[in-house]
């Protein structure tokens, strides 16, 4: 079975307790700024959105790199980036039509998110279960469930 | 990592932005944040100094665990000596501010001197400058964050400053970071502001944890009290789902809100302004006050309130600027600008509270000097015309319009600038200013609470419910029920009390962990975070000490035990209804009490003895 990141922003809080878990998972400091995953806030109307790679079945980030490093990971279906390939060109990022795949100054390379080898760690850091990870056939299971409850029906009577 | 292990010293008068050692010996004697920069204070400040003045300084600080994924652990405080209360001043604020500061390197600022023309700090990492803020000068908080990021070309900067307010010389000015966190009390923004510094800004690439003693076990101790917070009833689901405001029925029940300046001890508003009423959806627009929940960094409590006014409602009808999601409203505010007063309009008291987070003042303060302001009104003692307005317990109307005066420091504005106690002081009746050293009670009547009269009447900072928060047994059982309408036993809860809350916020984390965790639960964090040995014995003698350290200070600044009292009302006047009907504060009682358990003389010194014990 494949599985997603499924992010739920209703239950995100802006802990950014994910980003710490990323970047301590990644880079082995925490350090927000160096986090593959991103919380965005939107301050005037009260809403905070975790953002990460959704790992394209079709990845153009993998089509338009120049030196094959990234890569699919057989076991998650994740892109992978090959630190020791990249050559930090950048094409990936512009390629990427969602900003998911991010350059790194000190380092040269690329970074985006490789679901750590099948156990996110910013789906385990996160206390609101804001970023789950799931079946990838079912991400919209409990979007589908709660409109499914919403569903109008007729009222009973007795027969 | 634990410590960052370096500090910034910054010479407003001069210019100069210099890298020093932290002092390690200290850190291993005052733990960090509240303890180790209260430390740096006491050595470099005369205690006599006058608050407003170019000798005295302020630190900006954070603690060993601000910027780890320690739950809320992203705390920083502001220490200075106080503009309102001339004591020593130790205010604590959450948002994205100090964890920031940590990623960029540093332990803490200390701001010495002042600028000849407003400046902002600028800090990218190891690279600190003094900039002209001449530009910023005037404008709100909101603008300035906004200003500063966009001339930056990062929005990712972290920004605190102060509003208008600290800029006037409001006596309660506070210093707001991320747009609606506050270091809130005792006047900070105050001190800032005579600084001519408005802002700080901070970008921290670095990161921390580099030096984490033993990250196997931080990682394992950080997950297992987050879940002793998650499993807590309170933590779990109370603060996040009704955010401290879970308290304004539960305080109003016990007989214990203040109401019309502590004429009442219940307010008849109460339900109207709870969390319970931010809940529901209003007849104007169908919409519900409450927007969201929200956290501060690395916090998995998530108490904070996200708000939107009613578009339609007389504070905002022709501002849209307003009409978006906001901060708040805390219990504390809601009750200061609200019972206080006796407004029950949540739409008004959201907007007043808008308004200090814009502008930058302790709503606490602000809300109980017009509290004050009301009352010598219905005395006879101010009049329509000396106000601008008529202010009568209870009106909406008055209560904005007053916030919005205090902001444009004109009129009425410059002496509810004061604070009540100046306030109650000018116009000959300093008794009825609800405070103690001159900063103001927050939401809990000592006479249905009666630890928390000691608690006030002790805080070492003026009147406080963050310093001593004997609530949480006295109301909510935790750790152990006491009983609110007795005095004894209180003197001992409230010196635990204090010591212990004294290790939460040198730790960099936040005390409303408190209600879940106890110091065994931070202990084994910090243990395995920072360097040497840290015992449950040395945390315990460590929070006295810091404790001691604050009282000499105030000591030495001309505080006695005469000033560890209470208001005659409290004394004097019984409760009129409730469960402490009756009832006056037993502080008389509890204080000899106290200073006994303290370890102290009968006129409120540590004795020799106690100092030896604590190494101070």
């Amino acid at each position: 079975m494949q599985k997603s990141l499924h992010i739920d922003a209703n239950k995100c809080t802006g802990c950014l307790q994910c980003e710490m878990a990323c970047s301590y998972e990644n880079h082995g400091v925490f350090n927000v700024s160096k986090s593959r995953i991103k919380v965005f806030n939107f301050e005037h109307e009260g809403r905070k959105v975790p953002y990460t790679c959704t790992q394209c079945a079709e990845a153009w980030c993998m089509s338009a790199c120049p030196v094959d490093a990234i890569r699919i990971d057989a076991a998650t279906g994740a892109k992978v980036v090959h630190q020791d390939v990249c050559v930090g060109c950048k094409v990936c990022t512009i390629a990427c039509p969602f900003g998911t795949v991010n350059y790194m100054a000190d380092s040269g390379k690329v970074q985006k998110c490789d679901l750590c080898g099948g156990d996110p760690a910013c789906a385990s850091a996160c206390p609101t279960g804001a970023i789950t990870y799931v079946d990838a056939d079912w991400t919209g299971l409990d979007k589908m469930r709660q409109w499914a409850a919403k569903t109008d029906t007729q009222p009973r009577t007795a027969a | 990592m634990a410590w960052n292990r370096k500090i910034l010293r910054v010479d407003l008068t001069n210019g100069s932005c210099k890298s020093e050692p932290l002092n390690m010996q200290w850190a291993q004697e005052y733990l960090g944040q509240r303890g180790l920069a209260t430390k740096y204070f006491v050595e470099e400040v005369d205690p006599k100094v006058d608050p407003l003045s170019p000798a005295n300084k302020m630190i900006m600080t954070t603690g060993p665990l601000t910027g780890t994924p320690a739950s809320t652990g992203g705390r920083y405080s502001v220490v200075t000596k106080g503009a309102l209360t001339g004591a020593i001043a130790c205010s604590n604020s959450g948002g994205y501010f100090g964890s920031e500061l940590k990623f960029a390197g540093w332990d803490m600022i200390i701001f010495e001197g002042k600028s000849a023309k407003p400046v902002y700090l600028s800090i990218e990492d190891d690279k600190a400058e003094l900039l002209d803020a001449s530009h910023l000068w005037g404008k709100t908080v909101f603008e300035t964050e906004e200003t500063i990021k966009r001339l930056h070309q990062d929005p990712q900067i972290r920004v605190s400053s102060i509003g208008r307010a600290g800029e006037h010389g409001v006596m309660y000015a506070c210093i707001v970071n991320d747009l609606h966190r506050a270091a809130g009390r005792s006047g900070v923004g105050t001190v800032m502001g005579s600084k001519n510094l408005k802002a700080v800004a901070v970008r921290g690439k670095k990161g921390s944890g580099g030096n984490i003693k033993n990250p196997k076990a931080f990682m394992a101790a950080t997950v297992a009290a987050k879940k002793v917070l998650a499993d807590n009833a309170v933590t779990g689901q109370g603060l996040p789902t009704y955010g401290t405001q879970v308290l304004m029925n539960v305080i109003n029940e016990m007989g214990a809100l203040p109401t019309r300046n502590h004429r009442d001890v219940q307010f008849e508003g109460a339900r109207g302004i709870s969390g319970e009423a931010m809940h529901e959806k209003r007849p104007t627009d169908g919409k519900a006050h409450l927007v969201t929940n929200a956290a501060c960094f690395g916090c998995t409590i998530a108490c904070g309130r996200i708000s939107k006014i009613d578009e339609s409602h007389f504070s905002v009808v022709n501002k849209p600027q307003y009409w978006g999601a906001s901060g708040g409203l805390e219990y504390e505010a809601a009750w200061a600008l609200g019972a206080a007063n006796g407004v029950g309009d949540l739409e008004a008291l959201q907007y007043a509270n808008v308004i200090c987070n814009e502008d930058g003042f302790d709503p606490i303060t602000f809300g109980a000097t017009v509290a004050a302001a009301m009352e010598l009104y219905d005395l006879g003692i101010l009049t329509k015309e000396q106000i601008g307005l008529e202010a009568p317990f209870g009106s909406a109307q008055a209560l904005v319009a007053l916030a919005e005066m205090l902001v444009s420091g004109e009129g009425f504005g410059k002496d509810l600038a004061l604070g009540s106690a100046r306030l109650c002081e000018k116009y000959g009746r300093p008794e009825l200013s609800m405070g103690v050293k001159k900063q103001e009670f927050p939401a809990y009547d000592s006479r249905g609470i009666q630890g928390m009269g000691l608690a006030y009447a002790t805080s070492n900072r003026g009147a406080c419910h963050l310093r001593g928060y004997t609530v949480a047994s006295e109301v909510l059982g935790i750790p152990v029920k006491t009983d609110p309408l007795v005095t004894e036993g209180k003197a001992d809860l409230v010196k635990a009390f204090q010591d212990a809350t004294s290790v939460f916020d040198s730790a960099g984390v936040c005390v409303f962990t408190t209600f879940a965790w106890t110091l065994a639960d931070l202990q084994p964090q910090l243990d395995a975070a920072c360097e040497g040995d840290w015992t449950m014995e040395k945390l315990a003698l460590v929070g006295e000490r810091i404790w001691n350290m604050e009282r000499l200070f105030n000591n030495a600044a001309g505080f006695t035990a005469k000033d560890d009292d209470l208001p005659p009302r409290l004394k004097n006047e019984p409760a009129k209804t409730g469960p402490a009907k009756g009832l006056v504060n037993g502080i008389d009682k509890m204080r000899p009490e106290y200073y006994q358990a303290r370890g102290w003389g009968a006129d409120g010194v540590p004795t020799k003895d106690t100092l030896t014990r604590l190494g101070l």
